[in-house]
């Protein structure tokens, strides 16, 4: 008796030794931050923020992109609330402009300053959108007749908005940039992609 | 009632236009795989390799400062011995105390045994489109040539090995910047593209195996040589991130952390890309 119960708490403490190590992170958080910051030297002060990872990202990265309930409910709620509506109420612009913006990767990199055009959603890099377009990417899903499956409904118009402009209210830790918060893309940009999306006369949807 | 025939209609039209994406799909990775094909057909119209002799040239030529040839550079096999350097790194360096990838070493040693001055050498290191690689990129291909054929073996024995490919994993999965990019973001899924081009699932060792050992490669669409350094300078640059620096840190441990999980994969450098 008295053996087994030795080997049981043995067995106890082992797995609280491993649970112990996996807890403790692998490298000191402080020593990643200070490699990331000598290893872009010529990064302006207003650059500094890039190098940082928010609350959220910190979160995404630290459970691999899919959060335990809790974490996630928290991404959310705190994501959603950065949605800033168009003052209008109409999420529809025009698709045909969201198309361009479906294009073009332009903006942000470091040989895209001064800005010689408008920012990008370069929405070809990740998905599949129109028959027409062949060079589309495969990371995110194919949104080919997104439109049409989701009936056009009002709804999902604004479904698509809030995704657009910032993922992670719908989906925590998606890999799709939170074009609206991080202000990739203004709100008229945003609107005239939901177009490209759910608009009956969209290419996407015909 | 009336609208089931519609439906149905709809449904038929929806199954028949996935099967034309997908056999379109099939159409273009077809395509692109002859491309592939082609290219690799000849192994000696590879143009990486006149870049690999023109690093050997420079290798071997009294330069700098002090006019000495890099032939006392010790890649971590020993002074001057280059053959299979390349596989074992990056390693610990006790010198420099340091652990270095071939390009942060042959940078060391330009600038310690020839005297040229480490901050003209990162200042711009890399080429720009159409032109050939820098000196120290031809170098960084002459000396990963020399490792063609072998496969990937590093160490990870010193704590400073180990603590690079515990970062580079760690910087591997870091979000940040405007676009919340990481590697992983690209590189932790099998078979996904960006447009038409294929991403390597660079955390699963057996896709790693195929494509870390290619680096440094000619590039068609750029027609030059690109080193590794050079590689992750320009997926920080799509990441919106600034300009990675040649030889920090965070570029040693992402190729200590890609070298590692390619552990065993054959290296075929210059390899030959889009």
């Amino acid at each position: 008796m008295r053996k087994t119960s030795i080997i049981i708490v043995a067995i106890g403490l082992a797995g609280t030794t491993a649970a112990l190590a996996q807890q403790k992170p692998v490298v000191d958080p402080a020593r990643v931050d200070a490699a990331v910051k000598a290893a872009f030297p010529t990064a302006p002060a207003d650059w500094q923020a890039r190098l940082v990872p928010d609350e959220t990202m910190k979160q995404c990265s630290a459970h691999g992109n899919s959060p335990p309930k809790a974490i996630s409910g928290a991404i959310q709620k705190r994501e959603m609330a950065t949605i800033q509506y168009p003052a209008d109420g109409k999420f529809l612009g025009d698709w045909k402009n969201g198309e361009k913006l479906a294009q073009s990767g332009y903006g942000l990199r470091f040989t895209d300053y001064p800005p010689r055009q408008v920012n990008g959603g370069n929405c070809y890099a990740c998905h599949q959108l129109t028959k027409q377009e062949v060079s589309y990417g495969t990371v995110g899903p194919s949104l080919l007749g997104y439109g049409k499956l989701h009936e056009f409904k009002q709804a999902d118009v604004k479904a698509a908005y809030e995704k657009i402009y910032n993922s992670h209210a719908t989906f925590p830790c998606s890999f799709m940039p939170r074009f609206g918060a991080n202000k990739v893309l203004t709100i008229e940009q945003i609107k005239d992609i939901v177009a490209l999306l759910m608009s009956p006369e969209s290419s996407v949807n015909k | 009632m009336e609208l089931r025939p519609t439906l149905i209609a709809a449904a038929c039209a929806a199954i028949a236009f996935s099967s034309i994406a997908f056999a379109q799909d099939a159409e273009t990775e077809k395509g692109l795989e002859k491309y592939r094909q082609m290219l690799k057909q000849d192994p000696w119209s590879n143009p990486g390799l006149l870049d690999s002799d023109r690093g050997e040239a420079l290798w071997k030529t009294p330069r700098g400062p002090k006019n000495v040839s890099l032939e006392q550079c010790d890649l971590g096999k020993g002074a001057g011995k280059v053959e299979g350097a390349f596989a074992e790194l990056p390693r610990y360096f006790v010198d420099a105390d340091k652990v270095m990838d071939a390009e942060t070493r042959i940078l060391w040693c330009m600038e310690k045994l020839q005297g040229f001055n480490r901050a003209d050498l990162v200042k711009k290191p890399h080429p720009g489109g159409g032109q050939p690689v820098k000196e120290l990129g031809a170098m960084a291909t002459y000396v990963a040539n020399k490792s063609s054929g072998l496969k990937f073996a590093p160490k990870a024995q010193h704590a400073k090995e180990k603590e690079a490919i515990a970062l580079g994993k760690v910087l591997f999965n870091r979000r940040s910047g405007p676009f919340d990019f990481s590697c992983a973001g690209c590189h932790s899924a099998e078979g996904t593209r960006i447009r038409l081009q294929g991403l390597p699932y660079l955390a699963n060792p057996k896709e790693a195996r195929k494509v870390v050992g290619e680096w440094p490669a000619y590039r068609v669409s750029t027609t030059h040589v690109m080193t590794m350094q050079h590689r992750l300078l320009d997926c920080y640059w799509q990441m919106r991130m600034p300009e990675l620096e040649l030889g920090s840190d965070v570029s040693v441990a992402l190729i200590a952390y890609l070298n590692k999980t390619a552990e065993g994969g054959t290296i075929s450098a210059p390899g030959l890309k889009r």
